[in-house]
């Protein structure tokens, strides 16, 4: 089934002529077809404009031209939060209305120049506020290895496409864990670049501080292929660093003999599933085996990450959601005054979490409260990001668990916003002190089978080093093989 | 830990966000136990910390004053809710 390989065997075959880019996509179509209306990881997808994309891809194979593109005939899927010209983008709220979007994101534009076929708008969270797709204000996305259960989130539609084989990778966003949780709880490879490795020109911001695009891929030598397509400087991003990106695939030489990894204390307590514990243990390990040297480690400002990050990226929300007024786009409410419209326009067009951390945000910058919530928040983001950069003087990368459980049932903490954001509590640091993570599959549960993942941080720019490691992990245990039941249907 | 009182229908103004009664008692007090757990920085001195505010700082980030392409007036008003004579529309204003 062309719909189940892997990035470098479709471009390999594409290149090769052994299959057309036409049939990969017609692969995914049909499988999306098959899954889709259980899985729904698709918000949408246009199959006439994919057909075009790929047949275009097919006669510049046919005239030899341009065939070492690293993407070539291989369709990815696209987070409905990025923009793609000619196409919807409605962060899976309905405050944009039937917004169609004017030019194509960087990313997109990169993927194109790979060669790749851009297809279709995965779902998520209302503009990546959640961690379960269940805030999406269309419908909630299922974890392929359990339809009861959440595929994570915010980019749970990313997350559960490539799981259940309905795409060959996909983009996704990460604010808080909104690509590593997903990836870990549908069984993939999820990565979150260095803040400024890749351009956001045409992202919609949720926290700009925060904010990075990233690669979900089924394993990691496709995360290490899609990431060196989509990283680089860009003049339209001012937070773009200008610097070269490498060849990622160069570092997966399964060569991890001498690397320091630390393990932080903080990570393995409270609320930790034993069944996560023992995966991640046994993965600390395999790591071990393969020569690497593990150490203990202290990231002691973790337990304050999540408070941390709720008045930063609700703060840095409420004012970059304020764009969303009905005047220029989108839905509109009429009202008799432009301020009676704005109210109505967003009461009318936000979802309840939305409306939740523009409330918080606004709230913690309001006047009077700035030095106690906003500014104090901000120095303790300078003690975690610390935290970070001393254990990177000790250790080459870091381990933990990605989430402390397996995916949850749908609806189980919809109702309770606070113990919905604390399941992000391994993730959140990470983007706080600005460095990369990436989450990989390290094992299963036993009853009901939910995928595990591991989480590997890394320095700043330091991405080459937990692909390396994960690379060596993957290759010496297989759990990326593993497909759940719904390809099988 | 504490929960804290907050006044959503003011703030609710302040964001221009048009909220139920029943929205506004329902945020109130999940927000009150938000905050009540935010409240946990206070445990730190944070007197000597300087704040993040972006975690890779880049200053002074400029390109050359030069004109590049940009959309048309048809393309910028494509999505517009309301629009005439190539503007958008807007209720009034000025009296």
């Amino acid at each position: 089934m062309l719909n189940e390989l892997t990035i470098a065997e479709a471009a390999r075959r594409v290149r090769a002529g052994e299959t057309s880019a036409t049939d990969v996509l017609r692969a995914c179509i049909d499988h999306v077809k098959k899954v889709d209306p259980q899985v729904k990881a698709f918000l949408s997808y246009d199959e006439a404009d994919a057909l075009v994309q790929a047949n275009a891809i097919d006669h510049q194979v046919a005239a030899r031209e341009n065939l070492e593109r690293p993407l070539l005939g291989v369709p990815i899927g696209i987070k409905d939060v990025l923009s793609v010209k000619g196409h919807h983008l409605n962060c899976a709220s309905k405050i944009l209305g039937n917004y169609v979007a004017p030019f194509d994101a960087t990313v997109i534009q990169k993927l194109r120049d790979a060669g790749a076929i851009v297809f279709g708008r995965l779902n998520m969270d209302e503009f990546a506020m959640g961690s379960s797709t269940e805030n999406s204000a269309f419908f909630t996305t299922r974890n392929p290895w359990d339809l009861e259960r959440i595929p994570g989130g915010s980019s749970g539609g990313s997350a559960a496409a490539v799981a259940a084989d309905e795409c060959i990778a996909t983009l996704g966003s990460d604010t808080g864990g909104s690509i590593r949780q997903p990836a870990a709880l549908c069984g993939c490879v999820g990565l979150k670049p260095t803040y400024g490795r890749v351009s956001r020109y045409g992202l919609v911001a949720f926290a700009s501080s925060l904010d990075q695009i990233g690669p979900f891929t089924k394993d990691i030598r496709d995360a290490a292929i899609l990431l060196g397509v989509i990283s680089g400087h860009d003049a339209l991003d001012s937070t773009s660093i200008p610097q070269v990106a490498p060849d990622y695939t160069k570092a997966l030489d399964g060569n991890i003999k001498g690397l320091k990894i630390g393990l932080p204390r903080e990570y393995m307590v409270g609320g930790l599933d034993p069944e996560v514990k023992a995966a991640v243990s046994a993965a600390v390990e395999n790591l071990q085996k393969q020569g690497a040297e593990v150490v203990e480690i202290s990231l002691p400002h973790t337990d304050y990450a999540v408070a941390v990050y709720y008045i930063i990226a609700t703060a840095e929300a409420s004012a970059n959601l304020a764009r969303f007024d009905g005047i220029r786009y989108g839905l509109r409410e009429d009202g008799a005054d432009p301020i009676e419209l704005y109210s109505k326009t967003r009461g009318a067009g936000f979802g309840a979490e939305v409306k939740r951390r523009i409330i918080l945000g606004t709230y913690v910058l309001s006047s009077g409260y700035y030095d106690a919530f906003y500014l104090r928040a901000q120095k303790v983001r300078t003690l975690i990001r610390q935290d970070f950069l001393k254990a990177f003087e000790q250790v080459d990368a870091i381990v933990t668990p990605t989430t402390p459980t397996a995916a949850f049932k749908a609806g189980e903490k919809s109702d309770d916003p606070l113990q919905m954001y604390l399941s992000d509590i391994f993730t959140i640091s990470c983007n706080l002190a600005g460095i990369c993570g990436l989450s990989l599959p390290c094992g299963f549960t036993k009853a009901p089978k939910l995928p595990i993942g591991l989480q590997l941080l890394g320095k700043p720019f330091g991405e080459e080093t937990i692909l390396k490691i994960a690379h060596a992990y993957e290759q010496a245990t297989g759990w990326h093989k593993e497909k759940p039941p719904i390809g099988r249907i | 830990m504490a929960a804290v009182e907050i006044d959503v229908k003011y703030v609710a103004h302040l964001a221009r966000l048009g909220l139920t009664p029943a929205e506004e008692q329902k945020l109130g007090a999940q927000l009150g136990q938000i905050l009540g757990y935010i409240e946990k920085l206070n445990e730190l001195d944070v007197s000597k910390v300087e704040p993040t505010a972006h975690a890779v700082p880049l200053v002074n980030v400029t390109r050359p004053d030069v004109a590049r392409p940009s959309l048309s007036n048809e393309d910028a008003l494509r999505n517009a809710p309301s629009k005439a004579n190539g503007l958008f529309l807007v209720p009034k204003i000025v009296e």
